[in-house]
């Protein structure tokens, strides 16, 4: 369970470009919620997401993830709890390494990296079949560095390492927003078959009203760095884009959502 | 003219075994650099101070009666103190990477000064157990710097070809390649950049060890410009042997190889009667223009395409 508490957070404090990206947020998340996030261009969405992984820290507030305060807990300390995936296809994986060496990464996730050797050779079967799973043919190039994937391919696989390790959440950035739109499709779908497997509790940021109506069992709006609108249970399973415009009286161009 | 000519490139094969064995000496150096510049993509200019820093350690140990194993050992950990110190700078105190190098080679430079009381402090190769000498580079004895050095690279590469593929050295090799993701793994950074760098420094002091007792003395200005000199390793190691060399130890072995090449074309030129005053305008020059190399091709040439029959387009 993820429970946000009075959560703040201001960039550029005390200069003209103040900006309050987190006013005052609250939001409880149950175990096994897959929440759909939107919201126009500065609504907080991304850094609500970062407050939790700790790109930076909170102004103010209490991050609780399954009992545990992780408020002050520095990034690479959270990652132990969180599985993430990014906007940008470039940052979730290292381009120069190849893909079984990220696997092997991640899935060192939360343990203390010592002298082990860096891959086993029994963890290779594990992720040949854990490829096997995307549909891509990664994995008969496991050997291959990840730079010479493409945006598509680099997605589904930083999917795959977030959610190697099973994470207590896990954490979607928009992470379709770079490819096209029948690639974006796919790690969707990836997305929603592993998230349905794992049952894992997701918190999914798109720009893409249908999406964020189609998938997931819960459906908040951000508006000034809070939630403005919450949907779940039946209400979610019956929405429609039209309904999402009309209910709140969304002008579709100034929030800078696509149908 | 041409007399002359000839009368110095005939004194070249009897220099090369000591450019051969300068080289060797400098590619451990180089493999320190290649860990910082091309590992962990950051370029360090501690190292200018802490070639020295062993040296003068390595030194003024066996002035004072110490073994020559130990003093190298001592003189490897001060270099580990040295990353250590630039370490701290850069992910601390939030000092960028070169500035916080600088600061460290600076700092070197007085401490180096303290350590060995003057600028210069020289050892005599007669009174000293020294593991090797300039003076041995032509005796089939393990003192041969050919020899000794060339042992302690392969065992050297060995030990790196082997950490890197740790889970520590993994965690080393991702922080260089993607720092977000790394943190987004629970990979702790800043540890991990420390870590290289300190790595980095120790090789780079136990090469300025042997080095000062290949020459017999350990001088407060023998690292100056040792940057330039492992990053030209580096970069011609790479341009001549990445094509074929393509595993992690081998691409240290074409950093060592780099080396060797550098110095030896240093050392014609030098016998082809190039004022020595230029060499490191020339150095400067010569990385310089490999560094653009990669960034010219990238921007002003085009790969020629090749037309693919229909229906077999490349994928």
């Amino acid at each position: 369970m993820l429970e946000l508490k009075g959560l703040y957070k201001t960039f550029n404090a005390g200069t003209v470009n103040e900006k309050r990206a987190i006013n005052g947020l609250n939001l409880t998340l149950e175990d096994g919620d897959f929440v759909t996030i939107i919201g126009g261009n500065g609504a907080g969405k991304s850094t609500m997401l970062n407050l939790i992984s700790g790109v930076f820290p909170a102004d103010a507030g209490t991050i609780t993830l399954n009992g545990v305060n992780i408020t002050n807990l520095p990034e690479y300390k959270r990652a132990k709890y969180l599985g993430r995936v990014f906007q940008d296809p470039m940052m979730g994986t290292a381009a120069t390494m190849g893909i079984e060496e990220n696997l092997a990464l991640a899935n060192r996730r939360g343990k203390t990296r010592g002298l082990g050797r860096g891959i086993h050779a029994q963890e290779r079967a594990l992720y040949r079949e854990q490829l096997a799973t995307l549909g891509l043919g990664l994995e008969d190039r496991m050997t291959s560095k990840v730079g010479l994937l493409s945006g598509g391919q680099r997605q589904a696989l930083t999917l795959l390492m977030a959610t190697l390790k099973k994470p207590d959440l896990l954490l979607l950035d928009e992470h379709t927003a770079a490819l096209d739109p029948k690639t974006a499709d796919k790690v969707l779908q990836l997305t929603e078959e592993i998230v349905a497997r794992d049952k894992l509790t997701t918190l999914m940021v798109t720009h893409n009203m249908k999406n964020a109506i189609q998938y997931g069992n819960r459906l908040i709006m951000m508006d000034a760095g809070r939630v403005v609108v919450d949907i779940k249970g039946e209400e979610k399973k019956n929405l429609t884009v039209r309904d999402l415009l009309e209910k709140f009286n969304i002008e579709n161009d100034r929030m800078l959502l696509s149908e | 003219m041409f007399e002359t000519l000839l009368a110095k490139l005939l004194t070249i094969p009897g220099a090369l075994p000591g450019a051969v064995a300068q080289g060797l000496i400098w590619g451990i150096m180089a493999i320190g650099v290649y860990i910082t510049f091309r590992v962990l993509d950051v370029a360090d200019l501690t190292v200018d101070g802490s070639l020295c820093t062993g040296g003068a350690v390595c030194i003024m140990m066996m002035l004072a009666g110490c073994n020559v194993w130990l003093s190298m050992l001592i003189a490897t950990v001060a270099g580990l103190l040295t990353g250590l110190m630039t370490g701290l700078f850069h992910t601390f105190m939030g000092i960028p990477a070169i500035l916080a190098g600088i600061l460290t080679q600076l700092s070197l430079y007085s401490i180096n000064l303290k350590i060995m009381g003057k600028a210069n402090q020289a050892i005599n190769v007669d009174k000293y157990d020294l593991l090797i000498s300039l003076r041995w580079v032509k005796q089939a004895i393990l003192g041969n710097p050919l020899i000794m050095v060339s042992i302690l690279i392969v065992a050297l590469i060995v030990v790196l070809y082997w950490f890197f593929g740790t889970e520590l050295g993994c965690s080393i090799r991702a922080t260089g390649a993607n720092p977000n993701m790394s943190r987004a793994q629970g990979i702790n950074t800043d540890l991990n950049k420390v870590l290289g760098l300190m790595l980095s420094n120790g090789l780079v002091a136990f090469s300025g060890a042997l080095l000062s007792q290949y020459q017999g003395f350990a001088d407060v200005s023998m690292g100056r410009g040792a940057i330039v000199i492992g990053l030209a390793a580096v970069i011609i190691g790479e341009a001549v042997f990445s094509r074929i060399f393509r595993n992690f130890a081998l691409k240290l072995l074409a950093v060592v190889f780099g080396s060797i090449i550098y110095y030896v074309v240093i050392q014609i030129v030098i016998q082809l009667g190039l004022d020595a005053n230029l060499l490191k305008l020339l150095s400067a020059v010569v990385v310089a223009i490999f560094l653009a190399v990669p960034y010219w091709k990238g921007k002003y040439f085009r790969r020629p395409v090749k037309a693919a029959p229909a229906g077999k387009e490349e994928k």
